[in-house]
């Protein structure tokens, strides 16, 4: 009369393809609030999903329902204490009333939002929306292939380690039942006839004459066990495993930050989101993405990430130092042939005025002919760019980068204010179908 | 408020007894089985429940969301407006909002229960006492559930809604099935048939008419497409005797919207029919559920009431597990005053077992204002006999009407507030005395009746010989008129459905006034 049915080993997300269509619906609302929630996020918070708040316009299902305020409404209530009938209550002034709240917020004037919480995936998916990487095909297939083995049906040869039993056992079944086999069960039945027979002290004609038939009954089906073995090498299947190409999919990332005194707070700041948008960019591309951090005065060092972002160094400023140091990790772990190598510079704009020269010769001759895309954002606090306005104020480490942009593709810079400003960088930046701004 | 008159008698220790089903929260599947088995005995043996094959399915919590956002079903076809809903059970549940049921059952043969596996062995007890028997009892045998869905059917209606509409999109785009199956949602209140008898949901018939449709469809002489000219020849007189068969023919007017626009929306393709149909099916198949939702938690509050009561009893389940029980049960049972800060309307399951219980009193304790008021059963000592009737024979409203007494009005302190919205008064017109205890009685019967809870919008008229404009007519009681904001947003709808002008009137006998979207 009752079935128990543990459904708990179910697929789970059933509703996934109805929290897919809504998303979908909720495109444009929800691609605002995801830009809003990047501008304000932790570089070490990256991992999670996010927790957003759209207006409903659009996603409100409208019906026909009756006007509360309007008509006469009988309401049966429980608890009286101490009402008499013929008393009156005076009304509370309209509006404020109740659980008001929700005709108001539905009515499709969308003052009122929708929270939920998009995954991880679902975020970054909306966030990188239209961007690619640059050249990540071209330098795909350039590269060196990396190879994995994946399952490809089966076959009749191969390795003792990748014996199919089951597929084998399954043939070996078969090929016994076709070629009648005799079972063991058949064999000890025989010899158990046989050997009853053998103990009678008396035998009739007849019963010597069963004893011989089933004496050769019982040679036939041995010879025809030897005939048809148990197992035999036609039986054998063996898991076949084939090499498929992989393209290259580890990328490292090198972040240049200027960290000396003329570079503040602030500044650090917006560098940071900027590396951190980056790496999450390159996260959802690359199956394995390494990080390096490389921090420069007039002295440079690779250091991790704690200290890259939050020790204070004293000194002067000398870009080029960066680049050597970053020329030389290329040289001894990140061999370009192996690695898409990807860069990120973030400045103030000062440096030594002689160092410019050098810091053009090692990135053209050195950095960028290895680099998949070599990108520098020149951090500015708002005082600074209310001062100077308008791009001919450029430093002199710009206007030397400057040059360099138009001989290179994959060389970009941008001028970065305030935080809001660092989400349309990256997306200037990587854009889809970018177009060679090369004149 | 129930919690403290539990149990009169204890079982005694001196008594033999056999050891008790379970011990501990942890369940297992003998524990459930044996469970099952003597709540059975009660249920079946000595209630004399009727009741369906039972199916009970054990599931996770975000399983039991899954199944909050597919209206409670095991099956549903895809909408973003079921992932809207996911998203906010499921936020409002992260965030500790709101807790789960812990249990969902579907009207259907077999009875399937929903049950989680958090629950404690105690709380898996009084579900399967509460879904499996109690509810399950209800959809078996009361005359609304028994008249308007059909049990057997319904899994299998559901498995063809579900790959129809998929294969709807796989056709003819997600975006083309969304918008109709948008505006269909949007009428869905208004495509229930409420006064003829339901057809029964068949699979193999479903298909033979759509491809009878197919056929058929082209051949099909329409009078909405009559050419002008044609019309232009005859006189006044007969276009008026022509409008009146049409009138008929088309079969105004009509009360169920869906219903019309499947059967003649110029504008529809086959498919889209058969989605219309499909929402209104399940409207349908809801609609028992919206007029008995007091009655069948009261009666799945009583069972379960009464059948962990006996296991207590005959020392099947521990003191434990009983005070667990009876812990939950008056939480569910809860009636918080108007005045307190957690009201929100009367709680089903509290009004629901309040009157169960009450019958029973009446039934084997009455007084003598119950003799006078119920002299039907007062005293009859058949209390389960008696309640089973009602469960079978009422609805909500009448169930109120014919069975709430003066005790428990008075034990609820019930009192009748008179909204009217042209006075700037509240006015206390009824409270639980002898004076009152017939107009409490109706007004709270209105409260659940099929007229508050829906309204009363027709199809009244389409103009056949202009525009093709179709007429809605909402039939104003109490003087609620419509919301305006909402009718700007459904009408759209509608006219996406019908492809010409929609407009909304609102009948009243002193006002008379036409809404044109």
């Amino acid at each position: 009369m009752m079935h128990i049915i543990d459904r708990r080993l179910n697929p789970k997300g059933k509703s996934l393809s109805n929290r897919q269509r809504f998303i979908d619906r909720a495109k444009t609302q929800i691609k605002k609030a995801v830009n809003e929630a990047i501008a304000n996020r932790k570089i070490s918070n990256t991992d999670g999903g996010e927790r957003i708040k759209i207006p409903s316009d659009g996603l409100y299902e409208p019906r026909f329902t009756g006007d509360s305020d309007k008509g006469i409404h009988d309401r049966v209530m429980p608890g009286n204490k101490d009402f008499m009938p013929g008393d009156k209550i005076k009304r509370p002034p309209s509006k404020g009333q109740g659980q008001g709240g929700r005709d108001a917020s539905e009515g499709g004037e969308g003052e009122d939002g929708f929270h939920f919480t998009l995954t991880r995936d679902e975020f970054l998916d909306i966030f990188f929306e239209n961007m690619a990487l640059p050249d990540f095909i071209k330098k795909s297939i350039k590269e060196e292939v990396t190879h994995e083995y994946t399952r490809a049906g089966y076959k009749r040869q191969g390795s003792p380690s990748n014996l199919n039993l089951k597929l084998t056992m399954r043939n070996s079944l078969a090929r016994r039942l076709c070629l009648r086999r005799p079972r063991d069960e058949e064999i000890t039945e025989l010899e158990e006839k046989i050997t009853a027979l053998r103990q009678q002290k008396k035998h009739t004609i007849k019963e010597q004459n069963k004893l011989i038939a089933l004496l050769e009954e019982l040679e036939v089906k041995k010879r025809r066990r030897k005939v048809v073995p148990y197992i035999d090498p036609l039986d054998v299947r063996y898991t076949s495993f084939t090499e498929i190409e992989k393209p290259n999919t580890h990328a490292v990332m090198f972040c240049l930050m200027d960290v000396s005194g003329s570079m503040g707070e602030t500044h650090k700041e917006l560098a940071k989101r900027f590396f951190m948008l980056l790496h999450l960019f390159l996260v959802r591309q690359y199956t394995k993405v390494d990080v390096i951090f490389i921090r420069h005065t007039h002295l440079a060092s690779e250091v991790d990430e704690e200290t890259f972002f939050h020790s204070r160094e004293t000194g002067g400023t000398i870009v080029s130092t960066a680049l050597e140091v970053m020329q030389k990790i290329i040289k001894d772990r990140y061999p370009p042939e192996d690695w898409n190598i990807y860069a990120a510079q973030a400045s103030d704009g000062d440096n030594l005025n002689s160092d410019n020269a050098h810091c053009q010769h090692l990135l053209t001759q050195n950095i960028l002919p290895m680099c998949q895309y070599f990108a520098y954002v020149e951090v500015w606090d708002s005082h600074e760019a209310e001062m100077f306005p308008g791009d001919n104020n450029a430093t002199r480490l710009w206007q030397a980068y400057e040059e360099l942009k138009l001989s290179h593709q994959n060389f970009a810079l941008k001028k970065v204010t305030r935080p809001e400003d660092i989400f349309p960088v990256l997306h200037d930046l990587f854009a889809k179908n970018k177009k060679s701004e090369v004149a | 408020m129930t919690a403290s008159r539990t149990r009169k008698n204890p079982p005694s220790s001196d008594k033999k007894s056999p050891p008790p089903i379970f011990e501990g929260a942890e369940w297992d599947y003998e524990k459930v089985d044996n469970c099952f088995q003597a709540i059975q005995k009660i249920a079946i043996d000595e209630m004399g429940l009727n009741v369906y094959p039972t199916q009970i399915e054990i599931i996770t919590s975000e399983q039991m969301l899954d199944a909050y956002s597919s209206v409670g079903m095991p099956l549903m076809y895809n909408h973003w407006s079921f992932g809207k809903s996911f998203l906010r059970d499921e936020s409002n549940y992260q965030k500790g909002f709101s807790g789960l049921a812990y249990e969902i059952v579907i009207n259907s043969n077999p009875c399937i229960c929903y049950i989680m596996e958090e629950n404690s062995m105690t709380m898996q007890t009084l579900v399967m006492a509460h879904a499996a028997f109690g509810h399950n009892h209800f959809f078996k045998n009361n005359h609304l559930f028994k008249q308007w869905t059909d049990a057997n059917a319904i899994l299998d209606y559901l498995q063809f809604a579900k790959n129809y509409i998929a294969k709807c999109e796989e056709r003819y785009g997600q975006k083309e099935v969304e918008k109709i199956l948008d505006s269909a949602h949007a009428l869905r209140d208004q495509g229930v048939d409420k006064f003829t008898r339901r057809q029964k949901l068949d699979v193999a018939a479903l298909r033979q008419r759509e491809l009878e449709r197919n056929e058929y469809e082209q051949s099909q002489y329409s009078e909405l497409w009559r050419t002008l000219p044609e019309m232009a020849s005859r006189d006044d007189e007969e276009i008026d005797l022509i409008e009146k068969a049409l009138v008929q023919k088309l079969g105004l007017p009509e009360s169920n919207l869906l219903y019309f626009l499947e059967k003649h929306s110029p504008v529809l393709e086959n498919w889209q029919r058969e989605i219309l149909r499909i929402v209104r099916s399940m409207a349908q198949y809801f609609y028992p559920q919206r007029q008995t939702k007091m009655m069948n938690e009261g009666c799945a509050c009583f069972v379960h009431y009464h059948i962990m009561n006996r296991l207590f009893d005959t020392g099947q389940i521990t003191e434990g597990a009983m005070l667990e029980f009876i812990d939950f049960h008056s939480r569910v049972i809860a009636q918080p005053d108007f005045d307190n800060q957690y009201y929100a309307g009367i709680n089903p399951y509290a009004l629901g077992f309040a009157m169960m219980k009450d019958i029973e009193r009446i039934c084997e304790n009455p007084t003598d204002e119950d003799r006078e008021w119920f002299p039907d059963f007062a005293g009859n000592n058949q209390a389960i006999k008696t309640l089973k009737e009602a469960w079978e024979n009422f609805r909500d409203e009448s169930f109120i009407l014919q069975y709430l007494s003066p005790h428990l009005m008075r034990d609820f302190r019930l009192f009748n507030l008179n909204d009217d919205k042209s006075r700037p008064f509240y006015l206390v017109d009824a409270i639980h005395n002898k004076q009152g205890y017939t107009a409490i009685r109706s007004a709270l019967a209105a409260q659940y009746s099929v007229a508050s809870l829906d309204l009363d919008i027709q199809v009244t008229n389409v103009d056949l010989h202009g525009n093709r404009a179709m007429i809605l007519t909402h039939n104003i009681t109490n003087g609620v008129t419509l919301d305006e904001k909402q009718v700007n947003l459904v009408i759209p709808h509608i006219q996406r459905l019908w492809g010409y002008d929609v407009s909304v009137k609102s009948i009243e006998p002193n006002i008379d006034k036409t809404h044109f979207a």
